[in-house]
């Protein structure tokens, strides 16, 4: 064991991901690097086939890397088996999809009992995990639907909800809210914010940039590389925001 | 008018026609170039504020030409109008200026130019979306969004200048 990784949530060294294609194969991701404390928010931007889904996937253990080397809470994760990412992922890691990806045959509330159980947690614990996640994003009086009989943006907080039931490390989200209006965008963004405000580590992919300057660092992407990393401060003078902000008050 | 010459001379001493030739032939129909006479004007101004200095060059077969060269205040200046970030939205826009002429100034690669606009461009999306979260009244609200979508153009245009120029 090294030192390398240690105190950070999530490491990244040197990753390229190549397809290999009919003819030529495709590099998705060429060297990319990249460091999450504890308890921090980052978004990955960038326009479609920058590669920031692929990365995100390497990051989930969805996709394995080519080449290059991924820490997930000081420990080494890129050359493990399918099976032990599984494993890590069901413990440790949260993953909102664009799609929801809810299972449809079973209750809200099974959907996210399901997760906790997964990821270690006794019935009893696991129901009242539900309970709590479902109240704090306020659908608890959904808890008995069938997720087809909820709007996108509720499904999407249900996802969330699963995410969450493990407790994990890490929350991975790949355009959480790519299919969703802009009502429910803010909806599931406020709550993407209160978790961080929690302490959440969330490391989230979105061509939104709105939804990514809500995070404290934005990294942008582009053509598989990572061309910026930039922590979002605010504008150090009043008198650089745009003149609409005088119509305060 | 006074940063763009700014830049020009950065790379090079030239006269007033020189510069006149070379802001149209790099901003085209997008800028169209000022007329000589408003050229030479704000050259006179540049000089008078120590940005420039200048000296006659003797032509046997024309009359002769003031050369315009920067000075070393002028050269800060220039270094520090490339490196700060601008205001937005608009139409007319002063970070186009400092993509098309930061070469002529080699003090800016173009990728690092289009990541500080882009930092800050970020940073006032955020800044308006905390805002539109507190407003409360429903015109203000509007406005601050109709800042925000103004915003975005503005970073998908970042990202095409990307694609095209770096």
């Amino acid at each position: 064991m090294t030192g390398a990784g240690q105190g950070a949530v999530l490491r990244a060294a040197s990753l390229t991901k190549t397809f290999a294609g009919d003819s030529v194969a495709v590099t998705a991701v060429r060297g990319a690097a990249l460091t999450l404390e504890h308890g921090e928010f980052a978004a990955i931007t960038g326009p479609s086939g920058a590669g920031k889904s692929t990365l995100l996937h390497m990051l989930g253990g969805l996709e394995r890397p080519t080449s290059g080397e991924i820490w997930l809470n000081g420990q080494r994760v890129d050359r493990m088996s399918q099976a032990r990412w599984a494993v890590l992922r069901r413990r440790h890691i949260g993953f909102v999809f664009q799609f929801f990806n809810l299972v449809s045959n079973m209750t809200v509330a099974d959907n996210v009992e399901l997760a906790a159980i997964m990821g270690g947690a006794s019935r009893k614990q696991a129901r009242a995990r539900r309970e709590e996640l479902l109240s704090e994003l306020g659908l608890a009086e959904k808890a008995q639907s069938a997720p087809a009989r909820l709007s996108g943006g509720e499904q999407q907080r249900v996802a969330l909800a699963r995410a969450m039931a493990n407790r994990p490390l890490l929350l991975l989200a790949d355009e959480p809210t790519g299919n969703l209006d802009s009502a429910a965008t803010a909806a599931v963004l406020r709550l993407l914010c209160r978790v961080h405000a929690d302490g959440q580590s969330i490391l989230l992919v979105t061509h939104d940039l709105r939804v990514a300057s809500a995070a404290d660092r934005v990294i942008s992407m582009f053509d598989g590389m990572v061309v910026d990393d930039a922590p979002m401060t605010p504008p150090s003078h009043p008198t650089l925001l745009p003149d609409v902000l005088k119509l305060r008050g | 008018m006074r940063m763009p010459l700014l830049a020009l001379l950065a790379k090079e001493p030239a006269h007033g026609y020189e510069l006149k030739t070379q802001l149209e032939q790099i901003f085209g129909e997008a800028y169209p170039a000022p007329n000589i006479g408003q050229i030479y004007v704000t050259l006179q101004r540049l000089e008078r504020d120590g940005l420039v200095c200048s000296q006659d060059v003797v032509q046997t077969t024309r009359p002769n030409k003031r050369v315009y060269e920067l000075t070393d205040a002028g050269r800060e200046a220039v270094i520090n109008w490339i490196d700060q970030p601008s205001e937005g939205p608009r139409v007319r826009d002063e970070f186009f200026m400092k993509l098309a002429l930061s070469p002529h100034t080699g003090t800016s690669d173009r990728l690092g130019l289009i990541n500080r606009q882009r930092r800050y461009y970020l940073a006032q999306l955020r800044s308006l979306s905390e805002l539109a979260v507190a407003a409360e009244r429903r015109i203000p609200r509007l406005l601050i969004e109709g800042a925000m979508l103004h915003l975005q153009a503005d970073l998908d245009w970042l990202q095409r200048c990307q694609e095209e120029v770096v």
